[in-house]
């Protein structure tokens, strides 16, 4: 650091906290205080360890969990896909060589893995958090600076506890204002995505701020943060506050007693301090903002639920008309088409982005009393055992199932679809996650991201509506 | 790791903005638990029918380009997941080094460690080349890592920037977990400042 007495933002701060090492060319040796684990993108970095000899340096820093290729039917009879079965049985075989504490598929605690990691207390403020998944950024509303890494820095963190790093650069995003009902973070998100284009934040680390920042849950900031990757960021943050140290307080992991008076400390410090540089600032008002659909085959490719798709000729360059026209296609699209106007097939409530509690009550609060339509099969899956235990103690189950939706077990599910729960080719999904690539839940499946309030309005509907004169 | 030094290859265009790392490795070949045999999977569902027959169109199927080790492809590529897959699988069919405008920072950061070299260049360099990669077969290009440049099929050069870390670790295939295990003292003596400092972790 340059001058220590400069103002600086929160990555500044823990970025600063955790250099172990710095090279004359900049390049740092960054400490990792938290890794988690999952079953797709860790058995090759394990193998990696026996190869060399090499063992897990901090196994009590370290927290495994099976989530992405978990069926989410009942799995107390074993997983029936054996290539599934074999990922998981590596992980758990992992897990026990290495040391490293282990939620298997039957455990309670298990579920998406950036789900567990807040429950648990294990996702702190102020620390440095990754996983071999790029979502990892979900972590970093807690004001943790966290982020997605491939299997080889997945081995070695495994190592080594370090990353070899870049520092980023800093970029503000400000979303002033108040969300008007029937909007919400996960429509905040994808409105600033839409804004910066999927590339807009590559490079940067990106702080979310302002008065529709703070209001929102600890939830909301998840999911506002979870989706930052989709917009080029590696991680998001959000400061810590109040609303962080209540959600912490408790949980199994987090420090208890004098520890936590020392941590909570520590943590009110995490703040940017007044005039620190920013790189890039955008500014959002929340109080404009409507409901957002996707259209396309990005995450970019987002309009208000009561607009229209696009035509070809709408792009400002040549390749942008060449996306738009690849995408309409893909989407069975022609451009034009009122968003209230398209029927769905399919329902996806759940993942990282929003299968937590907050995300399902809003759901069943849309939907009771209702049915899903004839046309439409809906699923929901909770995005934790520990989910999904609450949700059914407080009887939200009940209004599901009563309406027609069913209710699964938790894991990653059809926000990738890397179990059986996927689209035909041509059904068209109204999906709460995070991705509408192609092919992303299911080959030729037709993705539209949405709020899990308008998701759950779809299902009953049949088609999009306007969920601020729904219901 | 294997080195990168200079590669002589026909360069494949592929002029679609944001592939992303789902499109250059669908899901079904992340079961695996191996880190080759994936170049099957490669672009998969762009590569192949429903009926797993060659969809004939796409580039890669293309004979001139069946062999290509360079891929010339639009902006903000390998957005998406962290699937190391998916420089895996690129690998595994042969291709070693990505050109592209711009590319999303984990698919970056991933290829330098598998002996990949993802090269950024700017939006008029990007056309020139993917141009000289729609010739085909007859057109190849030379990358040279040492001196930073391409080399296209009409003698025509393109520099490019390169950290000088990355560039040192892929020019000599260093393994950088190795590099990192030497710097043990120093994260001995951070993990004992942070156990005062941050008892809490």
């Amino acid at each position: 650091m340059a001058n220590p007495s400069a103002p600086r933002t929160l990555y500044d701060k823990i970025w600063d906290d955790h250099v172990v090492d710095t090279q004359p060319d900049g390049t740092c040796l960054l400490y990792i205080d938290r890794h988690l684990v999952h079953e797709v993108t860790s058995p090759q970095a394990f193998e990696g360890l026996r190869l060399t000899d090499r063992k897990v340096r901090a196994p009590e820093k370290t927290l495994a969990v099976v989530d992405h290729n978990v069926p989410t039917s009942d799995r107390s009879h074993g997983i029936s896909d054996p290539e599934a079965a074999t990922q998981v049985a590596a992980l758990a075989e992992n897990a026990r060589e290495f040391g490293i504490e282990y939620f298997n598929e039957l455990d309670k605690r298990q579920g998406v893995v950036h789900i567990i990691g807040p429950e648990q207390g294990f996702t702190l403020p102020g620390t440095t958090i990754v996983c071999g998944d790029s979502h990892t950024s979900t972590h970093g509303a807690f004001g943790a600076l966290a982020h997605g890494i491939g299997t080889s820095e997945v081995e070695h963190v495994l190592a080594t506890q370090t990353l070899i790093q870049s520092k980023a650069k800093n970029m503000r995003i400000t979303v002033d204002g108040k969300l008007p009902a029937g909007v919400t973070a996960k429509d905040i998100i994808l409105a600033i995505i839409g804004e910066i284009g999927t590339a807009g934040g590559t490079g940067h680390v990106m702080e979310y701020t302002g008065e529709a920042i703070r209001a929102l849950s600890m939830e909301g900031r998840m999911t506002i943060c979870n989706m930052s990757i989709e917009g080029g960021a590696r991680a998001g943050l959000v400061a810590p506050d109040e609303k962080t140290y209540a959600y912490l307080m408790g949980r199994p992991k987090a420090p208890k007693g004098m520890a936590w008076d020392m941590a909570k400390a520590y943590w009110e410090t995490l703040v940017t301090d007044e005039g620190a540089h920013f790189d890039r600032e955008i500014r959002l008002d929340a109080a404009n903002l409507p409901p957002i659909v996707t259209w396309g085959t990005s995450p970019e490719d987002v309009v208000s639920v009561a607009g229209t798709v696009p035509h070809a000729a709408d792009g400002h360059t040549e390749q942008k008309k060449a996306a738009i026209a690849r995408a309409l296609d893909y989407m069975g699209l022609k451009g034009g088409e009122k968003m209230t106007d398209i029927k769905l097939d399919r329902v996806f409530i759940g993942s990282c982005t929003n299968g937590r509690i907050e995300d399902l009550r809003a759901v069943a609060k849309a939907v009771e009393g209702k049915k899903v339509a004839s046309t439409v099969s809906a699923m929901i899956v909770p995005g934790s055992g520990l989910v999904k235990l609450q949700a059914e103690e407080e009887g939200l189950d009940k209004i599901f199932k009563a309406a027609g939706f069913d209710w699964r077990e938790p894991g990653c599910s059809m926000c990738l679809a890397m179990n059986a729960d996927k689209l035909a080719p041509g059904e068209r999904c109204a999906s709460t996650s995070n991705r509408n690539f192609e092919g992303r839940q299911g080959f030729k499946g037709r993705t539209h991201l949405v709020s899990p309030v308008m998701a759950a309005a779809a299902a009953i509907e049949g088609h999009f509506v306007d969920v601020r004169n729904w219901g | 790791m294997q080195p990168f030094t200079t590669l002589t290859g026909v360069a494949a265009p592929l002029d679609i903005m944001n592939v992303d790392t789902d499109m250059i490795i669908p899901k079904q070949y992340l079961k695996t638990i191996k880190r080759t045999g994936l170049g099957t999977g490669l672009f998969a569902e762009m590569r192949f029918n429903e009926d797993g027959t060659e969809n004939p169109d796409f580039v890669l199927n293309k004979p001139a380009y069946r062999k290509a080790e360079i891929l010339v492809a639009g902006d903000n590529f390998g957005c998406g997941s962290s699937r190391e897959h998916a420089p895996w699988a690129l690998l595994d069919f042969g291709i070693r080094c990505v050109i592209s405008t711009s590319f999303a920072d984990i698919f970056y950061n991933n290829c330098f460690k598998n002996g990949i070299l993802p090269i950024k260049v700017s939006q008029e360099d990007l056309d020139k080349l993917m141009e000289d990669a729609r010739r085909g077969a007859n057109a190849t290009m030379t990358v040279d890592l040492q001196s930073q440049e391409i080399h296209g099929p009409d003698g025509g050069v393109v520099k490019f920037d390169m950290d000088e870390f990355r560039k040192h670790l892929l020019l000599n295939g260093l393994d950088d977990i190795g590099l990192t295990m030497e710097k043990a003292p120093a994260i001995d003596s951070y993990e004992s400042k942070a156990a005062k400092s941050r008892p809490w972790l």
